[in-house]
């Protein structure tokens, strides 16, 4: 842009006169809270009066006391958490973004009613978490649920399975509801970058009698990648944090506890600030950790080309 | 070559269908079990047997689920409104304005709306507490903001970046000021995206479910999400499956019209969102 200096120059005191609310609802609601999260998680405050604590160091991280660790970093049931997190946004991330792109390229095919097929598409996106969880959670039901009954009829079990815990499927049914949900997330992401391809390279691959296979992995992979690295990041940023599906479908069940929901146990339930506050950091950095090592794998794949 | 591509076509219908039948059915089943009698729903049936809308009238009368919708309607339209009222000025100023530490900052503006939301409950719990929010809408309202309004700021950048150039520069010839170029000229161009947003930031307060937990107490506070986790039965191993199931529509039904009414634009705003980022 090639304006006069004044004209510039107002504009650059506007901007920044334009970005200040922005600024200031941000840093009230997160960088202060996140802030004092991190200040609390030094201090052995409870949730009756938070204003009273001392100080205590590490202690609530790890501490070593009469021969014994203490602390979050050495809970059992933390680390047991962490590794559902990590299982948990690992496999479910994995299935989520090979099915979404076998959605999208069956769904970009042209057929009529696919206005109709995205908006299916969307719902399961659209429903609350709580809702789908608790549809779910009835669907999967031991005694009265509809996904036994139909493996009951189809003569795939004998005696009906207990989906939600006690039985190792706890795991495998709170990924199996997530790929419900967000798979078609993905899917309509990476379709929406299929319909921005050039049709000319595919009827020229057409003509050469390439195989759709090789050509969806020579060339339609290679165009879609970066879309689909947004989608992934995008993805497992929200299943590392996840909270609401595991809540409501299995509740503090440790087959399922996930980083978040241990964290909110300890602040509200058990009313330690301190401590909840020491696993709310961890977790934290754990996903900046996470993000920082996706975009550090990514980039060199990025330049390559 | 021809009946090789039929049988493709017919192929590919079928997967359709199956895929929309898996997308579709556990809305299907929730709404067969809403309209079954509450003494017969532990029968599986796949389909509506003696329907009766008893289970609604449980939900509406026995606690008060009706305000528990009115609840949500009024957190998540303030925050759909002060997050496009702040963000809409954010966004140009993004958008349209090259400053020292733009990048460094829009990408600031998407970490916070991808934060892990229990890293700041402790702190909020104390600002929450502090101004006697708790238990309070006001609170949802100020928590809910560190979600709605990165992403709303986010997406509109999207979206005002598409604009020429043109639109502005001829403005600023005739010395409009910033203020009279993004409320005369942005607000009316950016209608369309405005409302995109909006929606998609509504449904995501719509569906919250950790502050809201978090910050209310009582039943008349509640927002939808935590009124259905928290609907109990006569004893803990009792869920009333059919009040549930009763409550899941009502608040389904709306988003299903919403989404096949605004389909294009959902997923305009979802891409614009992701893909341009």
């Amino acid at each position: 842009m090639s304006l006069a200096g004044a004209t510039n120059r107002q504009h650059l005191r506007s901007a920044w006169l334009f970005l200040a609310p922005m600024l200031v609802v941000l840093l009230l609601v997160a960088a202060w809270p996140l802030g004092r999260t991190f200040f609390y998680s030094i201090t052995n405050a409870t949730l009756v009066d938070m204003a009273r604590y001392d100080l205590v160091g590490i202690d609530n991280y790890l501490a070593y006391v009469d021969g014994r660790w203490y602390g979050v970093l050495t809970d059992p049931e933390w680390l047991r958490a962490l590794r559902n997190t990590l299982v948990f946004a690992f496999v479910s991330v994995s299935i989520e973004t090979v099915l979404g792109v076998i959605i999208a390229l069956v769904v970009n095919a042209n057929l009529p009613g696919r206005g109709l097929m995205r908006a299916a598409m969307l719902v399961p996106w659209a429903i609350p978490t709580v809702v789908s969880a608790k549809i779910w959670g009835w669907m999967l039901n031991d005694q009265f649920g509809i996904v036994n009954d139909m493996l009951f009829r189809t003569g795939l079990i004998e005696t009906p399975l207990a989906w939600l815990g006690g039985s190792g499927l706890a795991m495998v049914s709170i990924i199996a509801v997530d790929v419900w949900k967000t798979t078609p997330f993905v899917a309509l992401l990476v379709l929406a970058a299929l319909q921005t391809l050039p049709r000319d390279c595919y009827e020229a691959a057409q003509v050469d009698g390439i195989h759709p296979v090789k050509l969806f992995f020579r060339v339609t992979l290679p165009l879609i990648r970066p879309a689909l690295a947004v989608a992934v990041i995008f993805r497992l940023l929200d299943a590392m944090r996840m909270f609401d599906l595991v809540y409501v479908l299995t509740g503090a069940n440790s087959e399922t506890m996930t980083l978040s929901v241990y964290a909110r146990q300890q602040l509200v339930s058990f009313q330690d600030v301190g401590y909840g506050s020491a696993a709310s950091t961890t977790l934290f950095f754990i996903i900046v950790l996470v993000t920082a090592l996706y975009v550090a794998v990514l980039k060199p794949l990025g330049q390559e080309r | 070559m021809r009946m090789w591509r039929l049988s493709g076509r017919i192929a590919l219908i079928a997967l359709w269908l199956v895929l929309a039948i898996f997308l579709l059915f556990p809305f299907y089943y929730a709404l067969v079990s809403s309209l079954r009698p509450s003494a017969d729903i532990f029968h599986v049936r796949y389909w509506p047997v003696a329907a009766t809308l008893d289970n609604y009238r449980a939900v509406m009368t026995e606690q008060p689920f009706a305000g528990n919708i009115l609840n949500s309607v009024i957190v998540a339209t303030a925050v759909v409104l002060l997050s496009l009222g702040i963000g809409t000025f954010a966004a140009f100023a993004l958008a349209r304005v090259r400053f020292g530490g733009r990048r460094l900052l829009l990408y600031t503006i998407l970490g916070v709306s991808m934060f892990p939301q229990v890293a700041v409950l402790s702190g909020l719990f104390e600002i929450v507490r502090m101004l006697g929010l708790y238990n309070n809408l006001l609170s949802l309202i100020f928590s809910y903001m560190i979600f709605t309004l990165p992403f709303t700021v986010w997406v509109l950048t999207a979206f005002m970046r598409e604009l020429p150039v043109e639109i502005e520069e001829a403005a600023i010839m005739d010395g409009a000021t910033p203020w009279t170029i993004v409320t005369r000229i942005f607000v009316p161009l950016m209608g369309p995206a405005m409302i995109t947003t909006g929606l998609l930031a509504f449904i995501a307060a719509w569906n919250e479910f950790l502050f809201a937990l978090s910050f209310t107490l009582t039943n008349s506070q509640r927002t939808v999400p935590v009124a259905i986790a928290l609907i109990t039965g006569a004893s803990q191993y009792e869920l009333p499956w059919g009040n549930i199931m009763a409550a899941s529509a009502i608040v389904t039904v709306p988003l299903i019209l919403l989404v096949l009414v605004f389909q294009k634009r959902l997923v305009a705003g979802l891409t614009a969102g992701a893909v341009k980022g």
